[in-house]
């Protein structure tokens, strides 16, 4: 069981890096292109302005853990 | 080769290109140090392990539906993408320190000597520095590889464009017998930050419903469009440092100043809205 957590574990570092939370905004981003393109709403501008927020965020978070 | 395969094939050179050249300056100091054989044992074994990897996940993940498969691996790029645009931008404004393959190679270096003596025939200590340093550089190159290859079924192509990469590194290490210190690292990083975070973004937003305008053509706005905008992030974050910098040396002795706890990143903060 310790050895398929510890796996668990390393394929999330590995993925998620040092900013799960980035991470997490991209799977919301790409949920709520889904969200939008199933109501019959042109979908593709969400996730680019979602990307320049979730960049900007993540520098903020790095400059203010500075 | 269409645009997009053409993308491909330059985004995983690239990445592969930075991989590699951290991936030598590790071999290289182990090697010389102590025992090239083994090092070259380590690096065989990893990119035995490294291709095996590939071969097998490779045709699994081609048998996804490709609506799936492009929403899994669109997020997967754009989540990598972000993560190597980012330190690219925070370098690059001088946030972080610049990647140095030379200091980074003297380190290896030292802790290869201090590690003690080495047996007479095989060191063990080499082989497993340079099989980790190989393996750990090449999981993500891997990874670029196989999302790059399966979501365009050109997995032959991206394997070839991350094997020319090595081959250029590697030619490059044994020519100079030294640490590649004056490739542009930071701006690959960035090259390959905002490739993967472009494809990723057009994937994963496909994947998910969403038609771009123009079809594939979308892709040529997007490029440039991302690129900009991290360029100008870098640009802006480079000004508030320089002019945080200011600050604090102008109210260095003794006075007060809404920057007194001297450091530049304040100023950087306020850039980004922080």
């Amino acid at each position: 069981m310790s050895a398929v957590r510890s796996a668990l574990v390393a394929v999330w570092e590995f993925v998620a890096g040092d900013d799960w939370r980035t991470a997490v905004g991209v799977v919301i981003a790409l949920g709520l292109t889904a969200l939008v393109a199933a109501a019959g709403i042109a979908a593709w501008w969400v996730t680019p302005v979602a990307v320049v927020a979730l960049l900007a965020l993540s520098l903020r978070r790095e400059l203010r853990g500075r | 080769m269409s645009a997009a395969e053409w993308g491909l094939a330059a985004s995983v050179f690239a990445a592969c290109a930075v991989e590699a050249v951290e991936a030598l300056t590790i071999v290289l100091a182990v090697g010389s140090t102590r025992s090239w054989s083994s090092a070259m044992t380590g690096v065989g074994a990893a990119l035995v392990a490294l291709a095996a990897l590939v071969a097998g996940l490779g045709p699994a993940l081609t048998q996804l539906p490709i609506d799936v498969l492009r929403v899994f691996i669109g997020g997967l790029l754009l989540i990598f993408g972000l993560q190597w645009l980012r330190k690219a931008i925070l370098r690059s404004a001088g946030v972080k320190a610049l990647h140095d393959e030379r200091a980074a190679y003297e380190l290896e270096t030292a802790a290869a000597r201090a590690a003690g003596r080495r047996g007479a025939s095989f060191d063990s200590y080499s082989f497993a520095i340079s099989f980790k340093g190989v393996l750990l550089e090449g999981l993500e190159v891997a990874f670029i590889v196989l999302t790059f290859g399966a979501n365009q079924h050109r997995l032959g192509l991206a394997a070839a464009a991350a094997v020319c990469a090595v081959l250029a590194v590697a030619l490059a290490g044994v020519a100079l017998r030294a640490p590649l210190a004056s490739v542009p690292e930071n701006t690959l990083k960035f090259a390959v930050g905002v490739m993967l975070s472009s494809f990723g973004m057009f994937w994963g937003a496909e994947g998910a419903g969403a038609s771009w305008p123009g079809s594939d053509a979308a892709l040529l706005a997007i490029i440039p469009a991302v690129l900009l905008v991290s360029i100008a992030m870098a640009r802006a974050l480079r000004r508030s440092m320089a002019v945080a910098a200011a600050r604090d040396d102008s109210s260095a002795p003794g006075g007060t100043s809404p920057h007194d706890d001297g450091s530049a990143a304040v100023a950087g903060r306020e850039a980004i809205g922080a």
